[in-house]
């Protein structure tokens, strides 16, 4: 990636690094606390702090109680929509996901890096993290389904007037569809903020290197433009960040729907 | 891409740190939090549903109140507007009975008052007759010397007039 003598590595931003316990381990694993376990607990401090505003419980509530609310509000909201009354239940799940991810996305956008000696990281932009949250959605969607409805829930796998000639076909392309769920959902999360986060650091290594060009005709030409068009990004970025936290939130309520209320 | 070269050094600790973080999260803010803020709403939305209903109780209390007070109001009139007349009638016949009266009494002094004037009248037109005598013995005396009586000077007056 680096050209031209430029030290500017799109990829360094992903790089997981302890910062301490390197000798932690466990099993056999090795724990260490990194920057991502790091910046997993800032998100976790984060939403602490957000909610704390909301637990004054007054009648009329004031703005912060207000905001709480209605991000509480918002899932419950969908979670009625999409599963029906039952939905409730999966409230704290679903929230707490959402949450996650939300503030994990916007926490690793916010520009800490001008911070000396803080490294700002995306903990949803590691296949790991995207990962463990789409199988924990997953498992939650099995462990539902086959406690509600045993053995009954692969009727899941044939939907209602199903032709009576397409039934060798109709259940393993529904199971292949259901068995793919983790996977898209894991995937998307890590590929749309990794992708925007390289888009970001390319656009910057442009900026830097531009202004740091021996030709002076590069900085107007290829650092500016560049720095605008970082600008623009950026909002989409933040746009995204609450996007991909609602899809993940949204398409893990659509799973469980299924498994509450089969087709 | 680190996140695929270093999957298999880092998995172990990202997960492990993945489960505590979500873990807290779950418990503490998600089962923790959430259903005291969820409460905290619900309870002001029945608040607010109870509010609403007590509010359109006392406004039909308030439209019952108002119409019984409406009808009282008309029956109160009514009752007005019927003393009113009775007591208009009552007046009216009064007066007309006084009227009455007052005309009956004036009839009588009216009666009265003539039989005064007739009687005046006859007796003055008897003292008229005497004067006529009077005056004719007197005359006849003058003008032919001749000495009449009084009941002749009279009865020639009495003829003169019921002739005359």
């Amino acid at each position: 990636m680096a050209q031209g003598g430029s030290k500017i590595d799109p990829m360094h931003q992903f790089l997981i690094e302890p910062v301490f316990g390197q000798s932690w381990n466990l099993f056999g694993y090795n724990i260490a606390f990194t920057n991502s376990a790091l910046w997993m607990v800032a998100t976790l401090v984060v939403l602490w702090l957000f909610m704390l505003g909301g637990m004054k419980g007054q009648t009329v509530p004031g703005r912060w109680q207000m905001a709480v609310e209605s991000f509480t509000g918002f899932i419950g909201d969908m979670l009625t929509a999409n599963i029906g009354p039952e939905g409730k239940r999966f409230l704290p799940y679903v929230f707490s996901l959402f949450m996650f991810i939300l503030i994990a996305n916007i926490l690793g956008l916010l520009p800490f890096g001008l911070v000396p000696g803080v490294h700002p990281f995306t903990v949803t932009s590691h296949l790991t993290v995207t990962g463990v949250l789409a199988i924990i959605s997953f498992a939650l969607v099995l462990i539902v389904g086959f406690s509600r409805h045993g053995l009954h829930f692969f009727s899941l796998f044939v939907p209602h007037g199903t032709p009576w000639w397409l039934l060798w076909l109709i259940p393993v392309v529904e199971l292949f569809s259901f068995l793919v769920r983790p996977f898209s959902l894991g995937l998307r999360l890590f590929v749309a903020m990794t992708a925007g986060h390289i888009l970001l650091k390319v656009l910057a290594g442009f900026v830097i290197n531009g202004l740091n060009a021996e030709a002076v005709w590069v900085a107007p030409l290829v650092a500016i433009p560049s720095f605008i068009l970082m600008i623009g990004i950026t909002l989409l970025e933040l746009l995204v960040c609450a996007i991909q936290a609602y899809v993940f939130a949204l398409l893990t309520s659509l799973y469980l729907n299924d498994a509450v209320n089969l087709h | 891409m680190p996140q695929i070269e270093q999957i298999a050094a880092t998995y172990a600790s990202q997960i492990f740190w993945l489960l505590i973080v979500f873990g807290l999260i779950y418990f503490g803010i998600g089962r923790g939090m959430v259903p005291r803020i969820q409460g905290t709403v619900e309870k002001r939305d029945a608040q607010i549903a109870d509010d609403l209903a007590a509010a359109t109780r006392a406004g039909q209390e308030a439209d019952a109140t108002e119409e019984a007070w409406r009808t009282r109001m008309a029956e109160a009139r009514q009752a007005a507007l019927a003393e009113t007349n009775a007591a208009k009638a009552k007046a009216t016949a009064d007066a007309a009975e006084r009227a009455k009266a007052a005309n009956a009494a004036m009839q009588a002094r009216l009666d009265a008052a003539e039989v005064e004037v007739n009687q005046a009248r006859a007796s003055a037109l008897a003292s008229l007759e005497d004067v006529a005598a009077d005056a004719a013995q007197g005359i006849v005396a003058k003008l032919a010397g001749i000495e009449v009586s009084r009941e002749a000077a009279a009865d020639a007056v009495r003829k003169a007039v019921t002739h005359g």
